[in-house]
């Protein structure tokens, strides 16, 4: 698959969990995701709604999306004009629900990334790379099983069943 | 949700419907317009492809399907609910998905999985009387941590297990995916065939890994060397002895939830408040939330709601309850909360400004009966 994208870093730690991501409490009033973006990480930061920017990239540290596997943590992150998570580690059912829904989840060292630097991810020869633009660092992301791949590149799990009639083509596993 | 998956995926018709069950947990009951619509939208869809359908009041999703031997051994489940994970007390492999994958498998009747190392987990010994099935789930999560079981599956093994009931079991695999297991597995013993014989007529096969399988990781557990454990404010992987956190003032109990509203919680619970007075201490609130509508109705015939009430509870509708703030009591401003259930992130239960411990049911009494965290005796 491929990808090219430029972005602002934005920064959060190790083990953020879904509720954290987007509160189950929001869920009682609406399940729109532009409604819902409003509250993105309000636990974690009241202010961070309304400083997003559609192009930004979440960078974390391990674990990322812990807890709840709502996958309404996935598409409001999306609804928000974020397209892509850094992170050292996800939590299997949040890295399942991003690729699901087209949220590009890398795995990548994160550590000498700070807020606000200015990424930019591009694939090249089967590989993607991050680059930072303020220190020049550039970092090899871990690549994606073949079955995450076809999905991504079906723009999420709606359009590779539409494709392929079932959730997994054989002939790429 | 699953739901408009399926509809984007082109689905018509459900694969299997005869495999699948909804439940209305979260919102049980709903306390909003669009929880009211999202569960006529369930009821609809259930009606319309011959999906059994649970109501507000019949419980958890996975309790209910443990309850009723749809779940059985060497089976593979899926559910929307990360605590799905729990199923494997019973020797299968049950694991979390979100909805898009739910709508996938009843569109297709497949799913995609990676076949996950394992950690074989082996128990010796049994627990000390006033240490629970949480104790030890606690003691391991604070072992492993909070992504130390990502993408792999907890194996129970060794002489332990037998000491373990199914409601203990049901516990510890519970406690799981706060480790992000992929799954938690118990093996079928003659404890699992006890408490599926009145459930179902069908014979399961276990599902554990061959004796000279490679482990990723192993870990020894004296059973008898745990001790009562508490998760601090706000990670559930914040373990530490109950005896660190002795003398904490609370004003919210929390009795329920998947981790800790089955019968044998809502004894031990009773049994310790009456130890103490049974009496909820002034100034706290006890609320208690069977697991399910078989738990409630067991919990009701043999007294024990009623001696939870009468010493001050409130008992709510059968379900997730207070656990992720989506129905039931809320936690007042800069309360302090002791709960059975299994997450403590901070607003998990709707109020960002409470601090939430994470205890056994026989810890959460005796804080209920004193109005602090005591040693349980």
């Amino acid at each position: 698959m491929s990808a090219n994208l430029t972005g602002r870093a934005r920064r959060f730690g190790d083990n953020v969990n879904t509720d954290y991501i987007i509160t189950s409490t929001r869920k009682r009033e609406t399940l729109d995701e532009t409604e819902l973006a409003r509250y993105l990480f309000e636990t974690l930061d009241p202010a961070f709604a309304a400083s997003v920017r559609a192009g930004d990239i979440i960078v974390a540290g391990r674990n990322f999306g812990c807890g709840s596997a709502m996958e309404i943590a996935a598409t409001v992150i999306l609804a928000a004009g974020i397209k892509a998570v850094l992170a050292s580690s996800f939590s299997r059912t949040f890295y399942r629900n991003a690729v699901n829904n087209g949220l590009l989840p890398l795995v990548c060292e994160t550590s000498n990334i700070n807020e606000g630097d200015t990424l930019t991810i591009r694939s090249e020869h089967g590989a993607m790379f991050v680059r930072n633009t303020v220190s020049g660092a550039v970092t090899v992301a871990a690549p994606l099983p073949p079955v995450m791949e076809a999905i991504l590149s079906a723009g999420g799990l709606v359009g590779f069943v539409l494709h392929s009639g079932r959730p997994v083509d054989p002939s790429t596993r | 949700m699953a739901i408009d998956y399926f509809g984007r995926m082109g689905g018509t018709s459900v694969r299997d419907a005869s495999h699948v069950m909804f439940a209305c947990d979260h919102y049980a009951p709903p306390t909003s317009d669009r929880t009211r619509a999202f569960h006529a939208l369930m009821r609809a869809f259930a009606k319309q492809h011959g999906i059994m359908m649970h109501e507000v009041g019949d419980g958890i999703s996975f309790q209910i399907a443990t309850e009723q031997g749809r779940a059985l051994p060497g089976h593979l489940v899926i559910g929307a609910d990360s605590h799905t994970v729990t199923c494997g007390a019973l020797g299968l492999f049950a694991t979390g998905v979100g909805s898009s994958d739910l709508a996938a498998a009843l569109v297709t009747g497949t799913v995609w999985l990676r076949v996950p190392e394992t950690i074989r987990v082996t128990l010796t010994g049994a627990l000390r009387p006033g240490v629970m099935a949480k104790d030890l789930a606690l003691h391991l999560v604070g072992m492993v941590g909070a992504d130390g079981a990502n993408y792999q599956t907890l194996e129970f093994h060794g002489p332990g297990v037998r000491t373990l009931s199914l409601d203990d079991r049901l516990v510890v695999c519970n406690l799981g995916v706060e480790m992000d297991a992929k799954a938690s597995i118990f093996p079928f013993d003659a404890t699992t065939e006890e408490y599926l014989a009145p459930r179902t007529r069908e014979r399961g096969t276990s599902v554990m890994s061959d004796d000279d399988a490679a482990f990723a990781r192993e870990i020894l557990i004296d059973l008898s060397a745990v001790t009562p454990r508490i998760a601090r404010p706000h990670a559930p992987d914040n373990v530490t002895p109950l005896a660190s956190a002795i003398g904490t003032a609370v004003q919210m109990v929390f009795i329920g939830t998947c981790t800790g509203g089955r019968i044998s919680d809502l004894h031990a619970a009773l049994a310790v408040l009456e130890s103490l007075g049974g009496k909820v201490a002034p100034g706290v609130q006890l609320v208690v939330t069977p697991a399910s509508r078989e738990v409630a109705e067991r919990a009701r015939a043999d007294g024990t709601l009623d001696g939870l009430q009468r010493a001050g509870a409130i008992i709510t509708e059968t379900g997730c309850g207070a656990c992720c703030g989506t129905s039931g009591v809320i936690p007042g401003n800069g309360a302090t909360v002791v709960s059975t259930a299994n997450r403590n992130f901070k607003a998990r239960m709707g109020n960002a400004t409470a601090s939430i411990y994470l205890a056994s049911p026989a810890a959460c009494a005796a804080a209920a009966a004193t109005g602090r965290i005591v040693e349980v005796a």
